[in-house]
């Protein structure tokens, strides 16, 4: 089970370029909202055409524009899961599993499936209702049952929970998490949320204004993110301009700091990146320990949140301590805070070629 | 009050029957020509949009006289078509109740064609693409996805075209005539008895048209706010 991703499309202002090799399991397409991610998905269903460019799913070719191949999505055996779902307003929730059902001609099989995937789906007795009748929970369960009423080779979902109630989302995620893992085939996650990419899928492809970044596993993505890009998109708070001046030390202007960093073989960074959690209080003359002003903090659900100016900087370095660690600084002191070593990213600006 | 049920019970009431079954028979012919024009336009390149549509548009706003210029230029029987089409196929447009039925549904098309695509371009995209990743023929998308989502457009479009039908004039009367019994519609009769000065027997036929086309626009629109119920007004 493999998909292939390689497509060119131009839009007006925008190119997406897009190169994947996504494996069975969940593979996220991570990227700012305007990177192209939808249109990817659009790409691979069949209801976006490329301009070039091939899409291969398990050796069938689905879209490749020099054999002048294009398979029509009815054809390609490919689920996808809408951002609203797009359940038909006009038809039950029943009708629109059948919908799901179409290519299934046999009209005895077609019951037998369309009572399983009710029993499945928890759908027993809302069978005759509409869409606006549901409850948003139920209507991506019919979503998610639709889409894999037909049994598809490989899944797509646009942004899945976005139309849900933050307490929902959770349950949901499970649901959807549960239901992927019955799924043998390819199933690509979009999503601009790094929280909801970590804990569903297993690799990462990054979207950056249309172009995609090598695939990742989730663990290397958020641990060594390698561009700027990647950093912030991962979350990361603190990305500024470095300059290195050993294999082991690199001088961040913008912070007045030296820093040590673990060695590192790649050339050509231009940024560093730290991310809000690990930078920390410490004693002065540790490692790596900046003094700084603290300029601001403010309360987040489960944290404070500190706006630190470095001695001699001109930019602020945010960190993310607990509430009863916070309690412990004063703002407008200064105070010793530490940028431990093997958290250092060290990150170039743009992907090479 | 006499005098009003004498004349009702002594009126010719052909022009009714003939008004209602030009209208109906144009509606039918429309509704299914307007969807089908609807639907090939909006898949066709930005520049042969805007000429089709044009062309498709213009009995709209043209006067009906322009229309019927036009029909008679092909259709007459001294031109080549009409001659053809009577020769050869007995088929004759002018002057028949078939002419009432083509000068009617050219002027009353636009307004189908026009209702029914601005309600086709309002389905959410989304919605075909699920279908069409469902496996779903696009012939089946239409009938069951775009046309039930387009309802109201396509509903409206339909009260207007029979109404605009049915009330039809300038062009019924050049290519069909006023033929009592055959081509008179009320419109026409309407016209013929305000020049002979008989302002009574106008009134009853201005009735009888009143109340049949505000019976109609009425009823429809009832019929399409019950099934209008699940989209948010504004």
């Amino acid at each position: 089970m493999s998909l292939s991703v390689n497509i060119i499309k131009r839009l007006p202002g925008f190119m997406l370029n897009v190169s994947l090799d996504a494996e069975a399991g969940v593979t996220a397409l991570l990227g700012a909202s305007g990177s192209g991610k939808s249109m990817t998905l659009r790409c691979i269903a069949g209801v976006e055409r490329p301009d070039e460019g091939s899409i291969v799913l398990d050796g069938r070719v689905l879209y490749d524009s020099k054999a002048k191949i294009d398979l029509p999505p009815q054809a390609r055996k490919v689920g996808y899961l809408f951002q609203r779902y797009a359940l038909f307003p006009n038809m039950t929730v029943l009708q629109n599993i059948d919908a799901g059902l179409s290519l299934e001609r046999d009209v005895h099989a077609r019951k037998t499936k369309r009572e399983n995937l009710v029993a499945r789906f928890h759908l027993q007795g809302l069978e005759d209702r509409l869409p606006r009748e549901l409850s948003g929970g139920q209507m991506q369960r019919v979503a998610l049952c639709r889409m894999l009423a037909g049994e598809p080779e490989a899944i797509l979902l646009d942004e899945p929970f976005a139309a849900l109630d933050s307490h929902l989302r959770w349950q949901m995620e499970a649901e959807v998490k549960e239901t992927l893992a019955g799924f043998s085939g390819v199933a690509l996650l979009v999503s601009h949320d790094r929280g909801e990419v970590y804990r569903m899928s297993k690799s990462v492809c990054v979207l950056n204004a249309g172009k995609s970044e090598p695939l990742l596993t989730t663990r290397e993505l958020f641990d060594q993110p390698r561009t700027l890009q990647t950093a912030l998109i991962t979350g990361c708070k603190n990305c500024v301009p470095a300059e290195r001046l050993s294999a082991e030390s690199i001088f961040v202007p913008v912070w007045n700091a030296k820093l040590a960093c673990a060695p590192d073989g790649s050339s050509g960074m231009t940024h560093v990146g730290i991310r809000a959690h690990y930078v920390v209080p410490c004693e002065p003359g540790a490692e790596n320990a900046i003094r700084c002003r603290v300029v601001s903090a403010s309360d987040d659900v489960f944290s404070r949140v500190l706006t630190l100016l470095p001695a001699g900087g001109t930019a602020t370095i945010r960190s993310e301590v607990s509430k009863a660690v916070g309690d412990t600084l004063q703002i407008g002191n200064d105070a010793w805070f530490c940028l431990p070593k093997e958290h250092i990213m060290l990150l170039r600006e743009t992907h090479e070629g | 009050m006499q005098e009003i049920w004498d004349i009702l019970k002594t009126l010719d009431y052909s022009p009714l029957w003939i008004s209602l079954q030009t209208g109906l028979v144009a509606t039918v012919i429309c509704f299914f020509l307007g969807i089908w024009t609807a639907r090939s336009v909006m898949h066709m390149g930005k520049r042969a949009k805007a000429f089709v549509d044009g062309i498709l548009t213009l009995p709209m706003v043209l006067p009906p006289t322009v229309a019927g210029f036009f029909l008679l230029l092909i259709f007459s029987l001294r031109r080549p078509i009409g001659s053809f089409l009577y020769d050869e196929l007995s088929i004759k447009v002018v002057q028949t109740w078939l002419g009432c039925v083509l000068a009617a549904g050219v002027i009353s098309f636009p307004l189908m064609y026009r209702n029914a695509r601005a309600a086709f371009e309002q389905v959410d995209i989304e919605l075909i693409y699920a279908g069409r990743t469902l496996g779903m023929s696009e012939r089946a998308i239409f009938w069951r996805v775009v046309l039930p989502s387009a309802g109201p457009g396509v509903v409206s479009g339909t009260i207007l075209t029979f109404a605009r039908a049915l009330g039809e004039y300038g062009a019924t009367s050049m290519l069909a005539g006023n033929i009592a019994g055959k081509t008179g519609t009320i419109s026409q009769r309407i016209a013929m008895v305000i020049q002979n000065g008989d302002y009574l027997t106008a009134g009853m036929w201005v009735a009888i048209i009143l109340l049949i086309s505000f019976g109609i626009v009425v009823a429809m629109n009832v019929f399409a706010d019950s099934k209008m119920r699940n989209i948010k007004k504004w």
